[in-house]
C-alpha cells in the first residue's frame, strides 16, 4: 500500500493504474449497454412516501494514488415534498452523493460500487438507479431529476445565447412543443425566477448577466420541466446575502408550487436552519447524525454536528474568537477503522478506538453514530 | 471595428517598412553575390575587359553602386510607383515570374490545408473523448512523430519508399518524360500524379501540431462545467460532445487556422525544392541562392505581409467566433 510520506514507487503506481482499469471497465461496460429489458432496475420502494432511498451507498473514484472512498455507506431518504438539507465541511462526499443521483460522476474513474439508490416513479414503480444504463439515465436527467450548480459563473456555456440554453432542455423532453410554445415557456421560466427583462435577457450571452442573474438562469433551467427531485448543490455559496435570500424564496415557493423534493446540499448552517425539514451531517463520506431540523438545531447529539454549530456567528453574542473545529477532514484514501472523526474530537471515550460506530436511534427521526449514545441504546 | 482594423493596418504598414530595411541590410550583406558571378564569366571570356572593369560597369547598370539606406530609399521608390523590378535570375519581370508560379503553390497548400482540416480535427477530437485509451495512446503516437520527422528526412523515406521501391511515382518533377504527348486531360493526371507524394508529405508533417492542440482545447472544454450542465440536461452523449464542447472548441482552433490562410501563398520552400515542384517556394529558392536581389526582396516582403494579415485575421476572426470577445 501507499507508503505514509505519500509518495508512491513507479511500480506501485503502475499496479494501482492497471487495477483501476480492470475494475472500471467492468462499470463502464454495464453504463454503455445498449436495450437493457426495463425490468433490470425496476425495484420497489420501501416507503411510496419516498421520492428517493439512497441505501449504503458506496461511491469510490479510482484515482491514481489510490482508492478514495467518497461515499462509504451513506443511507438516508428524500421524502416527497420535503427539502432534506446535507450538510458537512467541504471534501465530505455531499455533492458526490447527488452526484451519484445523477449519474453525472467523473467516469471511468468514479463509480458506483455498492448500494442503491431508489428513484419514485410514481404508480408503485421505482427505477434503480445504480443499475440503470446510461439511455435510461438520459431520459431522467434535466426532466425528472434536476440539479441546481454551485459555480453560477461557470455553469452556462459561454457560446450560446440564454433562450437557446433554457429551449434546448424543453424540447429535448417535450418532443411534441412547438418552437413559439418553447419559446413562451421559457420567457415564462425567466419571469418565475425573478428577471424582470425575460425577454432582453433571453437573447444575451452568459457574459453579459451578473453572478445572481446568472444563477437565476440555472435554476430556471432546471426547473424547466417541472422536476420531481431538485438537487440544489450548494445554489447560494457563490451570491451575496440580499441574493441569497431572494433565491432561497424562490426555491421554497417553487416546490410548493410543483410539489417536488428539494435536496440542498451546502456547508451553510443558516440556510439549512431556513430550508430544511431533513437534515443530514455527512463527515468524510459517512452520515455522522440525522433528523429533522429541530433536532439538529435543538439538540445535536454527535459531537461533530455540536463543532458546526459551535463555528456559526450568532447575532448578539459577543466572542473574541469563532470557534472552529481542530484539524481537518481526512484523506480519503486510508481511511482508519475507527470513528473518522476521533482525531478532531474534543468528547471523546475510552471506546472511541475501537471500530467504526454503529447507529444509534435517539427518536424516531433522530440518528447518530457516535460511541457517547450507546449506553442509551443499551438502557432502552 | 471598422476603426480598430484601420488602426491595426496603418501598425502594420510601419512594421512593414523595420521588416524591409532588416531584409533589404541582410541580402545586400549575403556573400553569394549575383553580379560578381556575371563579372567573372564575363572576364574568363577571351580578349574580354579585366574583371574590375567588369565590375564597374555591371554595379552601375544593375544599379548596386549606392550604399545600403540610399538602395533601400530608391527600393521603396519603386515599391510606391508598383515597380519591383525585373529579377537578375529569371530575367524577366518579378511580378510576371511571380505569377507563374505563384498559383501552383496555392493549389498545393490549399489541397494539404483542406486535408489537415478534415483528418486533425477529427483525430484530435477523438483522441479527447476517449483519453488515455488505446485510441488516444496511437494517435497520439502518430501525431508525434508527424511533429517530429523532418521535412527533408521524411521526403526522402517517401521517395525511397514509393519512387525508388514501388516505383508509383516520379522521383521529382511536375511533369513526366512524355508529358507533351498526352492529351489535356491526360496532362491534369500526370500533373496531379506528381503532386501526390508532396502534398502527403506537408500533410503529415501539418497534422501533428493541429491534432494535439485540438485535444487540448477539447480537453479543457469536456472538463468544464457547463459541459456538466449540458449532460444535467439529460442530452444525449453526441450532442454533448459535437453541439455544446465543440463549439467552445472551435473558438481557438478557428483563429489559428484562419490566420494560416495567407500562408497558403507563402510556398513550401523545403518540399518544393526537394520534388523540384516549380513553385514559389522553389522558385524563391534558386533566386536567393542565385543572388537575386529583386526577386528574393519582393518574395520576402510578400512573406511579410502575409504574416501580418494573418495576425489581422486571427485578432478580427476571435471577435466573430467568441461573443465575449468584443474589438474596440
Amino acid at each position: 500500500m501507499a507508503k505514509n510520506d505519500g509518495y508512491l514507487s513507479a511500480r506501485e503506481s503502475r499496479r494501482i493504474s492497471r487495477e483501476n482499469r480492470r475494475v472500471t471497465k467492468v462499470f463502464e461496460k454495464q453504463h454503455k449497454r445498449k436495450n437493457v429489458p426495463e425490468k433490470e432496475y425496476l425495484t420497489q420502494m420501501k416507503d411510496p412516501n419516498n421520492s428517493v432511498e439512497f441505501e449504503n451507498l458506496h461511491t469510490y473514484f479510482f484515482t491514481d494514488v489510490g482508492t478514495s472512498k467518497a461515499v462509504d455507506g451513506v443511507s438516508f431518504d428524500v421524502p416527497i415534498g420535503k427539502t432534506v438539507g446535507v450538510v458537512g465541511e467541504s471534501g465530505c462526499g455531499k455533492s458526490v452523493t447527488s452526484l451519484s443521483l445523477m449519474q453525472l460522476l467523473q467516469r471511468p474513474q468514479g463509480q458506483i460500487v455498492e448500494g442503491s439508490i431508489r428513484l419514485n416513479m410514481g404508480d408503485g414503480k421505482a427505477y434503480e438507479i445504480t443499475k440503470a444504463p446510461n439511455e435510461v439515465m438520459q431520459k431522467l436527467r434535466g426532466n425528472y431529476i434536476s440539479m441546481i450548480f454551485q459555480e453560477p459563473m461557470t455553469a452556462l456555456n459561454p457560446v450560446f445565447r440564454i433562450g437557446e440554453q433554457v429551449n434546448e432542455v424543453l424540447q429535448l423532453h417535450n418532443e411534441d412543443m412547438s418552437e413559439e410554445s418553447v419559446r413562451e415557456r421559457t420567457i415564462e421560466l425567466l419571469e418565475m425566477v425573478g428577471i424582470a427583462n425575460s425577454e432582453g435577457v433571453y437573447k444575451m450571452f452568459p457574459h453579459e448577466l451578473s453572478g445572481g442573474m446568472r444563477q437565476r438562469v440555472v435554476i430556471a433551467m432546471a426547473l424547466a420541466c417541472n422536476p420531481k427531485i431538485i438537487i440544489a448543490d450548494e445554489p447560494t455559496t457563490a451570491l451575496d446575502v440580499t441574493i441569497q435570500a431572494q433565491i432561497l424564496d424562490l426555491l421554497r415557493q417553487l416546490k410548493d408550487k410543483i410539489n417536488s423534493s428539494i435536496m440542498f446540499i451546502t456547508h451553510d448552517l443558516g440556510v439549512i436552519a431556513e430550508m430544511a425539514d431533513i437534515v443530514v451531517v455527512m463527515y468524510a463520506g459517512r452520515i455522522v447524525e440525522k433528523g429533522t431540523a429541530e433536532e439538529i438545531f435543538k439538540h445535536p447529539a454527535h459531537p461533530y454536528t455540536i463543532g458546526l454549530m459551535n463555528s456559526k456567528p450568532i447575532v448578539g453574542k459577543k466572542v473574541d474568537k469563532l470557534y472552529s473545529i481542530p484539524g481537518k477532514v481526512p484523506n480519503p484514501i486510508n481511511m482508519p477503522d475507527y470513528c473518522y472523526f476521533k482525531d478532531r474530537c474534543e468528547l471523546c471515550v475510552d471506546k472511541c478506538s475501537g471500530e467504526y460506530p454503529g447507529v444509534v436511534k435517539l427518536s424516531d427521526t433522530h440518528e447518530v453514530s457516535c460511541y457517547r449514545y450507546y449506553d442509551r441504546k443499551e438502557g432502552e | 471595428m471598422r476603426k480598430y482594423i484601420l488602426k491595426r493596418i496603418l501598425l502594420s504598414i510601419v512594421i512593414l517598412f523595420f521588416v524591409t530595411l532588416i531584409i533589404y541590410t541582410l541580402m545586400r550583406c549575403l556573400p553569394t553575390s549575383y553580379i560578381e558571378g556575371i563579372a567573372r564569366q564575363k572576364s574568363m571570356q577571351p580578349g574580354s575587359k579585366s574583371y574590375e572593369e567588369w565590375m564597374a560597369q555591371l554595379t552601375a547598370m544593375y544599379n548596386m553602386d549606392k550604399g545600403i539606406i540610399p538602395g533601400f530609399i530608391s527600393w521603396w521608390g519603386s515599391i510606391f510607383r508598383g515597380d519591383f523590378g525585373d529579377s537578375w535570375f529569371y530575367t524577366v519581370p518579378v511580378i510576371e515570374k511571380f505569377n507563374e508560379v505563384i498559383w501552383l503553390s496555392f493549389i498545393m497548400g490549399a489541397i494539404s490545408l483542406v486535408l489537415e482540416l478534415i483528418i486533425a480535427i477529427p483525430l484530435g477530437i477523438l483522441a479527447a473523448t476517449k483519453q488515455y485509451s488505446k485510441t488516444d495512446y496511437a494517435i497520439t503516437v502518430i501525431a508525434l512523430a508527424g511533429i517530429s520527422l523532418p521535412t527533408f528526412f521524411f521526403a526522402s523515406l517517401m521517395k525511397l519508399v514509393f519512387s525508388v521501391r514501388l516505383g508509383w511515382f516520379d522521383l521529382f518533377g511536375l511533369v513526366g518524360r512524355n508529358h507533351e504527348q498526352l492529351t489535356e486531360w491526360g496532362k491534369f493526371l500526370d500533373k496531379a500524379n506528381h503532386l501526390v507524394l508532396p502534398i502527403v508529405v506537408l500533410v503529415v508533417i501539418s497534422i501533428g501540431g493541429l491534432m494535439r492542440y485540438t485535444r487540448t482545447n477539447m480537453l479543457e472544454v469536456l472538463n468544464s462545467d457547463y459541459i456538466r450542465t449540458a449532460r444535467a440536461k439529460g442530452l444525449s452523449e453526441r450532442k454533448v460532445i459535437y453541439h455544446h464542447a465543440f463549439r467552445n472548441t472551435l473558438i481557438p482552433l478557428v483563429t489559428i487556422v484562419g490566420g494560416s490562410l495567407p500562408g497558403l501563398f507563402s510556398g513550401a520552400l523545403i518540399t518544393e525544392t526537394l520534388f523540384s515542384i516549380p513553385g514559389i517556394g522553389y522558385t524563391s529558392f534558386h533566386a536567393m541562392v542565385g543572388g537575386d536581389i529583386p526577386f528574393s526582396m519582393f518574395y520576402l516582403t510578400f512573406l511579410a505581409v502575409l504574416t501580418l494579415a494573418g495576425n489581422l485575421i486571427a485578432d478580427i476572426l476571435y471577435a466573430v467566433v467568441d461573443p465575449r470577445v468584443r474589438i474596440a
